[in-house]
């Protein structure tokens, strides 16, 4: 199996203070790291899930990889394509390779065209004028089991979930080779999300798409996903395939995220990971281990020193000084 | 949980409608809903978007739209029926014995006013100095968890992330010690360590003040963790009502049952296809005949095709209305 997407350390920085503001207060370095030392790659084929909370980078890094934010460092490998060296017309050939599902179903629809011509619209963007644009929405509305004559209606006339898949439709539009989905089931009720949830890996299952899925949503990572990602603070602080990061969660941070997902049973008797205190500023990392401010099981040279990156088997990885420590306690 | 009102219910609906004429027709929003929040209870009401959620809440702190009628029913709340008494009497319910806490913390909040001035501002009933003010507003947000409150009382709301946003909000919603708290989705926005905080917060906070709670919410997860009962809606009518362990459980209504097994979270195996619920929801404005789930029940019969089930008490305390429920 090839990889489609490979990331190589990356780092996307914004400036937080201007220029003077900066040097009035002394501070050396007016930018935030809101994506740092990231790295991963996605196979053909298979879904990678990123996974954390609001703030971490996660949507900040699927920018990146598409091309619509500078990368700071690092780079961005798509079938063997650098994409940090792309110029203007190479990027355009990228970005026809590439597509989205953006998280506010509706709010991405402009209000203002019908559904024909918003499945169709990659065709026209991307020069494909001449193609028979009703017959492409029609079959693209089929792929997403919406009936065809849907293409005349407007965004307005549509349910949160029929949305969904008319933002699903034009994403596959240009039959692209990856998929960013971010937030796929955000706002959708729970019968819904399993339809759209079924759409995405049908469709998968169909046309060999890689799909890059960014969720807060731990219920649905289970379902969709071949490799997890948890982020902190614009790092990953474990990766590894899903089944073996849901199985035994090695990282703290992963821990508390895992175990706080109330389950559907109100005699469930969850043991709960709690976390202290706030998500630090990305202005003012933490030193040492950035988790050592909330993690419960902190110790020794968390404070100080920055942690390895620790192999736990089956291309399993993770950054802490004490990984499984929560094993012993 | 009876009609008798064996137990002591702070709010209590019976038979209330709620239609909103429309270009269309009238709108069947809620029909014949019939709900008991006792006293010093947590309430779950779950149901999807459409099912008559908002405006349940619409109509018991009566902020209905002005195209609403209410044909039928009754809102019980502490021995006054809240459809008949005067706006001023609603007005000083509001916020006084009944308070609410909605969705999105950022848009609940003024962005332009500190928080410290906008929970002294909430306390214009109370005659104490503006000082007293200020020291109750520091103890409240010291018991929803806002560390150092004192000096954090002068700040605007975009200082404080989303979850913080949402405990001050709960503060000021409890500020004047409501009897009955409504939560609207209050976690939704929120990620998921931060959505079991604000429900451990809830529950610690009914337990000191001994308030109940109507908590709104679509995630099954939340509701089975704070909920002492639980209410399903669907489609504007409450199909099914008990203790969350009978509802969780042992489900009677066939929505409820299909429902349970649709949520991803409790499908512990990795499932590529995912159950569903086929179907949409009929037409508020030109409802069917008989049962109102029948078009996506695997159940149905000739019999709920033409006639209304009706709302009966299938286990001790667990009400139901379908007709395969047993008796």
């Amino acid at each position: 199996m090839s990889a489609v997407l490979q990331v190589k350390n990356l780092r996307v920085r914004f400036r937080g203070l201007s220029a003077v503001k900066a040097k009035l207060k002394g501070i050396k370095d007016p930018f935030i790291d809101a994506v740092r030392d990231v790295s991963f790659s996605i196979e053909e084929g298979q879904t990678f899930t990123l996974v954390g909370e609001s703030g971490s980078g996660k949507s900040t890094l699927a920018l990146a990889v598409s091309g619509l934010l500078p990368a700071a460092e690092g780079s961005i490998n798509f079938l063997g394509d650098e994409v940090t060296l792309m110029n203007a017309e190479e990027m355009q050939s990228y970005r026809r390779q590439i597509s989205f599902i953006w998280q506010n179903p509706v709010g991405s629809l402009s209000p203002r065209q019908s559904v024909g011509a918003l499945i169709s619209e990659p065709y026209v963007v991307h020069g494909m004028k001449d193609k028979d644009l009703k017959a492409e929405a029609r079959r693209l509305l089929t792929m997403v089991g919406l009936p065809a004559h849907f293409a005349e209606r407007y965004p307005h006339q549509l349910s949160g979930g029929q949305a969904r898949r008319v933002g699903v439709a034009r994403a596959l539009a240009l039959s692209p080779r990856l998929i960013i989905a971010d937030e796929p089931t955000a706002g959708l009720d729970v019968s819904v999300q399993g339809e759209i949830l079924n759409l995405l890996n049908r469709l998968q299952d169909e046309l060999g798409v890689s799909m890059f899925v960014i969720t807060h949503n731990l219920n649905i990572v289970r379902h969709i996903s071949d490799r997890t990602a948890i982020m902190y603070l614009g790092r990953f602080v474990e990766q590894g395939p899903t089944n073996s990061i849901f199985a035994q969660p090695r990282h703290p941070y992963t821990l508390a995220l895992l175990s706080a997902n109330p389950e559907p049973n109100p005699d469930a008797n969850i043991e709960r990971t709690e976390l202290k205190g706030e998500v630090p500023s990305l202005m003012n990392r933490p030193t040492g281990c950035e988790f050592h401010t909330r993690c419960p099981f902190v110790s020794t040279d968390c404070n100080s020193t920055f942690p390895p990156v620790v192999d736990a088997g089956e291309s399993h990885t993770l950054t802490c000084h004490y990984p499984g420590k929560h094993e012993q306690t | 949980m009876s009609a008798e009102q064996k137990i002591d219910n702070v709010l209590s609906i019976r038979d209330l409608s709620v239609h909103y004429s429309t270009n269309r027709g009238e709108l069947n929003a809620l029909r014949h809903v019939n709900l008991d929040v006792p006293k010093g209870s947590i309430v779950g009401v779950v149901g999807e978007s459409g099912c008559g959620k908002s405006t349940l809440i619409s109509s018991i702190i009566r902020l209905l739209a002005e195209n609403a009628i209410v044909p039928n029913g009754s809102i019980n709340f502490e021995g006054s029926n809240l459809l008949t008494i005067s706006e001023d009497e609603m007005r000083a319910i509001r916020g006084q014995r009944m308070s609410i806490v909605f969705q999105d913390p950022m848009s609940t909040l003024n962005p332009v006013i500190s928080i410290g001035r906008q929970m002294i501002d909430i306390q214009y009933r109370d005659k104490k100095t503006k000082q007293q003010k200020r020291q109750r507003s520091i103890e409240m947000l010291a018991s929803v968890g806002i560390p150092d409150p004192e000096s954090r009382l002068d700040q605007y709301p975009h200082e404080f992330s989303g979850g913080m946003q949402q405990r001050i909000s709960i503060a000021m919603a409890l500020q004047a010690q409501p009897s009955l708290l409504i939560a609207d989705e209050p976690t939704t926005a929120l990620d998921a360590t931060l959505e079991v905080q604000i429900i451990h917060l809830l529950k610690d906070l009914q337990r000191d003040m001994g308030c109940s709670i109507l908590f709104i919410s679509h995630h099954l997860g939340v509701i089975a963790e704070l909920c002492d009962y639980v209410v399903v809606m669907y489609a504007g009518e409450v199909v099914e009502q008990g203790t969350a362990r009978d509802v969780f459980h042992l489900p009677a209504h066939p929505y409820t049952e299909k429902l349970l097994k649709c949520d991803p979270a409790s499908i512990a195996e990795k499932s590529r296809s995912l159950p569903t619920i086929p179907g949409e929801i009929p037409d508020l404005t030109s409802l069917p005949s008989g049962c109102v789930f029948k078009n996506r029940c695997d159940k149905a019969m000739p019999k709920c095709d033409s006639v209304v089930p009706e709302w009966r008490e299938s286990a001790q305390g667990h009400f139901v209305s379908c007709h395969w429920a047993k008796p």
